[in-house]
């Protein structure tokens, strides 16, 4: 049977490990490397990197750094950050990395998607939206955000992920802007509303602070992609930078609480 | 000698990376001539049918690949789309396959028991391995391997499946004929289940 995947997310700034609240304050948490050695030893489903200077910077990723972690990693990578062309995306892929994922650039242009999916196919293209949740008198509203949470886009999410399908996204990874770092629970709404739009797959991302946080996810939303960052570098009321992640049988208690 | 084929897609520095860890001599092949010590060869590959096997074709290695296989039975392992490239010809593209083992690669969208699942197939998935098969050799039941897909591969000869999975339906994810085998799970990135495998494929 096809598991739902637990999902250690790693953002680099300058060079370094870092953690946000609300995509604000990066706090420098040590060597990627590291942290890479220590995810492949706890046999992580997967993982994801996420360049947060990049796009902000518009500077090219930064292709050694992503050649190292390729080679490193023994379990599946996810890269995003600062893509923008498809010869981009092949190099990275060339490196070594499983799946691209790419947002601003995507939403400026869903044909981007198009050009990278018909080349290194629908599988490796990931469409990353970071989202903000806005309150006003007609109700809860989700805006699409870039460049670290700073650009805000007039688009309605559900038509745009509906479009990025279309386009030849193989995975939407959906970035709670409000629950980032809070560690208080992801917002299931959001990640119910957002799985029904789609036949793809989906990984949701933002607000974990237990491992009951990610048990409730995939008991609302079934096979999806449960995201964390600071939960699995994280340790106890204090925050104390330790790299953890759920033994085998905690894992099966979680996966075994889906409602297939 | 292992020999990666680098023909520019696919993880060649993850595999190198393994056979480095279980202590096996690799390397990774971009010319003919880094070909000429291969006692056993690694046909990675990610990204769409088509450009794979223009990429092969390009790197002038193809010929080379083919007579050590064909030819002197050099064992050979394609991984994902490298499995793909070894079946006849495929849904996702027009231009031929290298026919090493009988079959056609098919899309998940084309069949009604997968079409209605979330597509690609992503993700850690339980496979059943036929026992006895050489590549499967101390790998432990419900043993999980990392899938990323949207196609798979058709065996015209159905006993050239050695393990299957199951998504919407029993695909074929291994199919060895003689000296060449195709896994479409990506054994590299499946941590010690994938390990294990690669042992097994550098001992036959």
């Amino acid at each position: 049977m096809l598991l739902p995947r637990i999902i250690p997310c790693l953002l680099i700034h300058k060079g370094g490990l870092v953690k946000t609240i609300k995509f604000e304050n990066p706090k420098y948490l040590g060597d990627p490397i590291n942290a890479v050695k220590i995810f492949n030893e706890k046999e992580v489903d997967e993982l994801i990197v996420l360049d947060i200077d990049a796009s902000v910077n518009n500077s090219e990723p930064s292709y050694g750094v992503i050649s190292k972690l390729a080679s490193e990693c023994t379990m599946p990578l996810c890269y995003g950050g600062g893509i923008k062309t498809k010869e981009q995306a092949k190099k990275i892929i060339s490196l070594g990395v499983e799946k691209i994922a790419i947002s601003s650039a995507a939403i400026y242009d869903t044909s981007i998607i198009t050009e990278i999916s018909k080349e290194l196919g629908r599988q490796s293209v990931v469409v990353s939206l970071d989202i903000r949740k806005t309150r006003s008198l007609s109700g809860d509203r989700y805006e699409i955000c870039s460049h670290n949470a700073s650009q805000v886009h007039n688009l309605d999410l559900m038509s745009f992920i509906r479009l990025a399908e279309e386009a030849g996204a193989g995975e939407i990874l959906i970035n709670s802007i409000d629950c980032d770092g809070l560690m208080s629970g992801y917002d299931i709404s959001l990640a119910k509303q957002v799985k029904k739009e789609l036949s793809i797959p989906m990984t949701f991302l933002g607000g974990a602070g237990s491992f009951e946080h990610i048990q409730s996810l995939i008991q609302e939303c079934g096979i999806i992609g449960a995201a964390a960052g600071s939960l699995f570098v994280f340790k106890g009321k204090y925050k104390a930078v330790l790299i953890n992640y759920p033994e085998t049988g905690r894992k099966i208690k979680i996966f075994d609480s889906m409602v297939v | 000698m292992i020999s990666i084929v680098d023909y520019g897609l696919g993880n060649v520095e993850a595999f190198l990376t393994i056979y480095k860890r279980l202590g096996f001599e690799a390397n990774l092949a971009k010319t003919e001539s880094d070909l000429s010590l291969a006692t056993k060869i690694i046909l990675p590959g990610v990204g769409a049918f088509d450009h794979a096997i223009q990429l092969l074709n390009q790197s002038g290695m193809r010929e080379a690949i083919e007579t050590l296989v064909l030819k002197d039975k050099v064992p050979i392992l394609g991984v994902c789309v490298g499995m793909q490239m070894m079946a006849s010809s495929s849904d996702e593209g027009v231009l031929p396959g290298l026919g090493l083992i009988p079959g056609r690669v098919r899309s998940f969208y084309s069949n009604k028991n997968a079409s209605n699942l979330p597509l690609p197939h992503m993700g850690w998935n339980n496979i059943n391995p036929k026992s006895g098969e050489p590549l499967f050799v101390e790998i432990e039941k419900n043993a999980r391997f990392y899938f990323l897909h949207s196609y798979y591969f058709e065996s015209s000869e159905p006993s050239n499946e050695t393990a299957n999975v199951f998504y919407g339906f029993d695909f074929s994810c291994s199919v060895s004929a003689g000296n060449i085998h195709g896994v479409q799970f990506h054994p590299e990135k499946s941590h010690h289940f994938g390990s294990q495998l690669l042992k097994n494929f550098a001992k036959i």
